[in-house]
């Protein structure tokens, strides 16, 4: 038997025993096909619903997986710091709308310069502090065993965190920071909502269509907002020198040098955009779920990191439809599966892809090595 | 024009170049030959700065190459085809060409160099849209050496262009090469297909385990007993 049918053998085997497993312990965790199809048919609209969350914070975890992506893509490092980076976009962004008064006002206008100015400010602020990151802690291991950068990466990580913990203490910066030790979950102000109802419109865009339905200004522009930077992404990437640069750099290191490109500053314009993208998500995730969290960049990175994974670690494409399907999964899951097991489910789906099509759904391997 | 003076490098404790010493002259072919192994590669990746000389000084036109990166050489004229082709797999071959013009600064010239390229190798022209990592062997050392003139190098260094082509494709190639080198640029060619690179080549250097052992001219070169035994296969 050739080794390739032994391969697929092998999958089908895998896929027939989980299959049989999520059929044995999924009830537990909320896999009860008859109840799900039930509430579906009960309210049809609910499903709706949770598709519009799910890809709201599925646009979320877009993009930030887009900055694993794009790092393991040039350097081939799983950048572990990368969800407490988005934890910092969060505070960063809620830092400058407090220290604007942006969190108490009521004026339209003053809610959106003071987004503005909170989306420009956590958007520089994470890309240099990325730059920073992998200035110190990734390059000088750039030639070691892989496995050095990786543990460094953690490190990163728990770094990130725990001034993040700090951060989170400073009442002088945000009033809520001061409670219960900086541990606590904070609110991050439902500005969207507040500045839309200053403006006299109703928060729900479909509230007068009748549809039952709520499709929210908060929704639509974390939507909006998401798939604008992933197209500038993609545009950069595929058009401009230094996006040609960085993909060169990508498929292959040594050519990419021998043509004259630093690829040092390649990587630190990897690290800038992947940075810069974290902090946009941070802000669109505060606005759009209204807490802040020093642990927060745990979850959203390992959930990102399975998207990214999910569309083909180092894609591009991948880790956006990753990202969505990471997004829509988690929402079916709060929803009819159990929410206590969404975590659960979505590392299923990590274990199942590296088990059965570890490339991913985007990955290629196609002249990998010409 | 480049000149090595006792180059030596290494790959962690191994010492690859034991003391390298050539000299390439403006307008010229020079080859370097020698079995696979004997560190024909590692001289042109050190000339590149991909690999760091441990000691000995690299000069283009007197100009100190071996303490600058690789990117800094590229920008003095210095251009590859490097061994393995290394063309990007997932660009097409219009925007593997392109990146081949990337240190240039003048960015003007660059709609002659493609044509130059196309006239060079006109099956380029016509997989213009296709990815690199979908063409043939042959068509892959076209782009690779295509990519490298889109640099209008000072220097051209091609490593190994016969390597897994048919013998009517080698004869295509080492044809182009010379027409390259007749068009201006000078060559280092590296070659384990020693009667091919002799027979277009000024001049050349046998290279045994990190170490020149002879240099002559070429057409002594393959009169030369130990060459003849060595690396052509005649008794």
């Amino acid at each position: 038997m050739s080794t390739k049918a032994k391969t697929i053998l092998r999958r089908i085997l895998i896929t027939v025993l989980v299959l049989y497993v999520i059929f044995l312990l999924g009830p537990i965790a909320g896999f009860d096909v008859p109840s799900i199809a039930k509430a579906i048919q009960a309210d049809p609209r609910q499903l709706v619903q949770f598709i519009i969350v799910g890809v709201a914070n599925g646009a979320i975890l877009a993009i930030i997986a887009l900055g694993y992506t794009m790092v393991y893509g040039i350097i081939e490092l799983i950048n572990f710091a990368h969800g407490d980076l988005y934890m910092w976009g969060v505070f960063s962004s809620l830092t400058i709308l407090s220290l604007t008064g942006t969190l108490t006002t009521k004026d339209p206008v003053h809610i959106i310069w003071g987004i503005a100015v909170a989306l420009i400010f956590a958007v520089v602020f994470c890309a240099v502090v990325n730059v920073a990151i992998e200035r110190l802690a990734y390059r000088r291991l750039r030639n070691a065993p892989r496995l050095a950068p990786l543990i460094s990466a953690i490190g990163m990580s728990f770094t990130l965190e725990n001034i993040g913990l700090i951060w989170a203490q400073q009442s002088w910066i945000v009033p809520s920071f001061g409670t219960t030790g900086g541990a606590s979950q904070k609110d991050y102000p439902d500005l969207l909502s507040r500045l839309f109802q200053g403006l006299g419109y109703n928060v729900n865009l479909l509230a007068s269509s009748g549809l039952g339905l709520r499709l929210t200004i908060k929704d639509l522009l974390v939507i909006v907002l998401a798939g604008v930077l992933m197209i500038s992404l993609r545009l950069f990437i595929q058009r401009t020198s230094l996006g040609k640069a960085m993909r060169a750099t990508a498929q292959n290191r040594d050519a990419a040098k021998m043509l004259g490109i630093d690829i040092d500053r390649v990587i630190s314009a990897t690290f800038l955009i992947g940075g810069g993208l974290a902090g946009a998500a941070g802000l669109m995730a505060g606005l759009y779920n209204g807490t802040a969290w020093w642990f927060m960049g745990f979850r959203a990175g390992l959930f990102a990191f399975t998207a990214a994974v999910l569309g083909g670690i180092g894609n591009i494409t991948g880790a956006m439809t990753g990202g969505f399907l990471i997004g829509l999964l988690a929402s079916f899951s709060d929803g009819y599966l159990n929410a206590r097991w969404t975590e659960a489910w979505v590392f299923a789906v990590l274990v199942l892809i590296l088990l059965l099509r570890p490339t991913g759904l985007f990955g290629e391997q196609v002249g990998e090595k010409a | 024009m480049l000149e090595l003076k006792d180059v030596h490098t290494y790959y962690g404790n191994i010492h690859a170049l034991k003391g390298i010493s050539l000299n390439v002259e403006k307008g010229e072919i020079v080859t370097l030959i020698g079995s696979n192994g004997a560190g024909k590669s590692t001289t042109l990746r050190t000339i590149q700065g991909i690999n760091r000389p441990r000691s000995g000084t690299i000069l283009l036109e007197g100009e100190e190459l071996e303490k600058l990166p690789p990117h800094e050489i590229a920008i003095r004229g210095v251009a590859q085809s490097p061994e393995g082709r290394m063309i990007f797999p997932r660009m097409t071959v219009m925007e593997n060409l392109e990146m081949g013009a990337y240190a240039r600064k003048d960015k003007t010239g660059m709609s002659d160099d493609l044509e130059r390229v196309f006239k060079l190798f006109p099956r380029l022209k016509e997989r213009i849209g296709q990815k690199g990592g979908t063409l043939s062997g042959g068509e892959q050392q076209m782009l690779a050496m295509g990519r490298a003139l889109m640099a209008r190098p000072r220097i051209l260094l091609l490593d190994e262009p016969s390597m897994g082509l048919s013998p009517i494709l080698v004869e295509l190639i080492f044809e182009i090469i010379q027409t390259i080198n007749k068009e201006g640029t000078t060559i280092l060619l590296v070659e384990q297909n020693a009667l091919m690179a002799l027979s277009i080549a000024n001049r050349g250097y046998v290279i045994q385990t990190g170490e020149i052992v002879l240099s002559d001219t070429a057409p002594r070169l393959k009169e030369n007993e130990m060459v003849r035994k060595s690396y052509l296969g005649i008794e």
